[in-house]
């Protein structure tokens, strides 16, 4: 009697792929693995409705860039510049999120220029998440992008692998659950510009103080119709205390095999001559030595 | 939908390609700590810290444990063992001072830590700890062990997630490497640095591994252990400790042998 094969129902997940992912994974170093974030940004969006303001997009930003456990710097710009009036926070690898922002603005500018008007953030966006979706992710930028344009304000998330989100207040990175529970607490539609900025402060300040991979200042930018402000360290809450001791070294502290030293002073004689082929006086060729140190091919006394 | 017309061997014979699940008994709680002794004193140090991941579990966990009045002990790696480990010590020196009317000399922790340690050979205690304290002949000392009972009497000895950052240091302050005397003057002499400069030296250690190791931070708490009869004047006093830095004797745990502990704690950045 012949069994026959028990038809899969062709709904939920589709596996279809494992086999070859896991083939892929045995002949690769492994299947790839997610990279952490060392960052917490931020964006809402405020004013209109009945706030009295007018309508615009507050970024936030910490300043701690990590490899691995260790702070390679402690006051970096993850606030990126797009266009005059969008700019692009970046989390994930920072060579990927600065190229990707640096090539996407020179893009925006040279499609304003061909269509005589100012770039949609929309435009910025799509032209981020096709170049990542492209990458299928190797290109790790995480980004929140934000700005104001002809149709008003808008807010997005780009994630590496291409997908994106538009939302009134967002969050990125590793410090993200941290600003995203100060977002969720106190967040307010039609907020005034004070109000977004004071809220956009705390969430980094959140991300700075409870996540490991977020630290040092606060950087904000506020992106309305009438323009760009960017509040580079707008907090500084990490000052780093004076040391307790003085490490100077006394002069010949570092010891030496040998010593050498040259002058690297030429002195020549110049003959001052007037007139082409005039006769000159008391001048006679003279054999020097050559390849003897500096300026010696050059027929030069050496001032010892 | 389906990729294959026939669906794929592993998929159809999952016995061909077992799934193994495997429970990691081990974490690494970060934070940094160090000891530094002087002729007549032994200084002991750690952050306050406790990470895993990229997420403080509190900023307030103890890594540094007063065992008798002439011995402290710091633990750092996995903190879940490092407070058992200690729970163990305290115990073998009570059993000690019951069987022998006296507590435990320092050199003897250090032995009986080695076996304690070492009786873990093959599922081991994933710690690194550093021991401090006077010995029986009054000078401070500070012993070092590796997690299965390694160990070595030491000037000083940094250990945990900022160790890369501060030993060099250490070895360039403390055992003056890379550092050549001024021409006619009398060569270095490693350690027997005072009080003053150890302590100084310890709180540059633990602000700037802050400063570069996200792990490192919060709080800080050093144990001075000073030799009977030894002055105080260069711990107790205004003006010899910096702002934000407070001193606090310890009572003696025993009789009373005349070496006396203290504490100092300071804070540290929280970022």
């Amino acid at each position: 009697m012949v069994v026959k094969a028990v038809e899969t129902p062709n709904i939920g997940f589709d596996f279809s792929n494992h086999a070859r992912n896991q083939f892929l994974g045995q002949r690769l170093q492994g299947t790839p693995k997610a990279t952490s974030t060392g960052t917490t940004i931020v964006g809402v969006i405020f004013g209109g409705g009945d706030s009295g303001e007018e309508a615009g997009v507050c970024l936030g930003a910490d300043t701690r860039a990590t490899g691995g456990p260790i702070v390679a710097d402690k006051n970096c710009e993850k606030i990126h510049y797009l266009t005059p009036q969008i700019r692009c926070c970046g989390a994930g690898t920072a060579a990927d999120t600065e190229f990707v922002t640096n090539l996407i603005s020179s893009n925006l500018e040279l499609h304003a220029l061909s269509q005589g008007r100012p770039a949609r953030i929309v435009t910025a966006m799509t032209m981020l998440k096709q170049y990542l979706f492209r990458y299928q992710g190797h290109v790790g930028a995480h980004l929140v992008l934000g700005g104001v344009d002809s149709t008003g304000p808008h807010l997005f998330t780009v994630h590496a692998h291409g997908s994106t989100d538009k939302l009134p207040y967002v969050t990125m990175g590793s410090g993200s659950l941290a600003a995203m529970a100060v977002f969720e607490s106190s967040f307010k539609e039609n907020m005034t510009r004070a109000e977004a900025v004071a809220l956009v402060a705390r969430a980094i300040r959140s991300g700075i103080f409870n996540d490991l991979g977020s630290g040092s200042n606060v950087d904000v930018a506020v992106i309305t119709k009438s323009g760009t402000e960017m509040l580079r360290n707008y907090e500084t809450p990490n000052e780093r205390s004076n040391k307790s001791r003085n490490y100077k070294f006394r002069r010949g502290t570092t010891a030496w095999t040998k010593e050498n030293v040259r002058s690297l002073i030429v002195s020549e004689d110049v003959k001052i001559t007037t007139g082409a082929g005039k006769d000159q006086g008391g001048f006679e060729a003279k054999q020097v030595p050559t390849g003897a140190g500096v300026g010696g091919e050059e027929g030069m006394d050496l001032d010892s | 939908m389906a990729l294959y017309a026939q669906p794929p061997t592993s998929y159809s014979d999952p016995t061909t390609a077992p799934i193994e699940h495997r429970f990691n008994p081990y974490s690494d709680n970060g934070g940094s700590i160090l000891a530094i002794a002087g002729k007549d004193f032994s200084v002991i140090a750690g952050d306050t810290r406790q990470s895993e991941g990229y997420n403080i579990q509190t900023r307030y966990a103890r890594k540094v444990w007063q065992l008798t009045d002439k011995v402290v002990l710091a633990t750092n790696g996995f903190s879940a063992d490092g407070n058992n480990f200690v729970k163990r010590v305290k115990q073998r020196l009570e059993w000690y001072e019951h069987a022998h009317h006296k507590p435990m000399g320092l050199k003897s922790i250090a032995r009986m830590i080695q076996t304690l340690l070492y009786g873990k050979r093959f599922f081991p205690y994933y710690v690194y700890n550093i021991l401090g304290g006077i010995e029986e002949d009054g000078s401070g000392a500070v012993y070092s062990f590796d997690p299965v009972g390694s160990y070595e009497r030491e000037a000083c000895r940094a250990a945990g997630a900022a160790q890369s950052l501060i030993q060099p240091f250490l070895d360039n302050q403390v055992y003056f490497k890379n550092q050549q005397p001024e021409p006619g003057a009398a060569p270095f002499v490693a350690g027997n640095l005072p009080l003053s400069t150890i302590l100084s030296l310890v709180v540059d250690s633990f602000t700037s591994a802050t400063e570069r190791h996200i792990e490192v931070g919060d709080g800080m708490e050093i144990y001075v252990v000073m030799n009977k009869g030894r002055t105080t004047d260069d711990l107790i006093g205004p003006g010899i400790l910096s702002e934000g830095m407070h001193v606090e004797e310890l009572g003696a745990l025993g009789e009373g042998g005349g070496e006396r502990t203290f504490l100092v704690t300071s804070p540290l950045k929280r970022d």
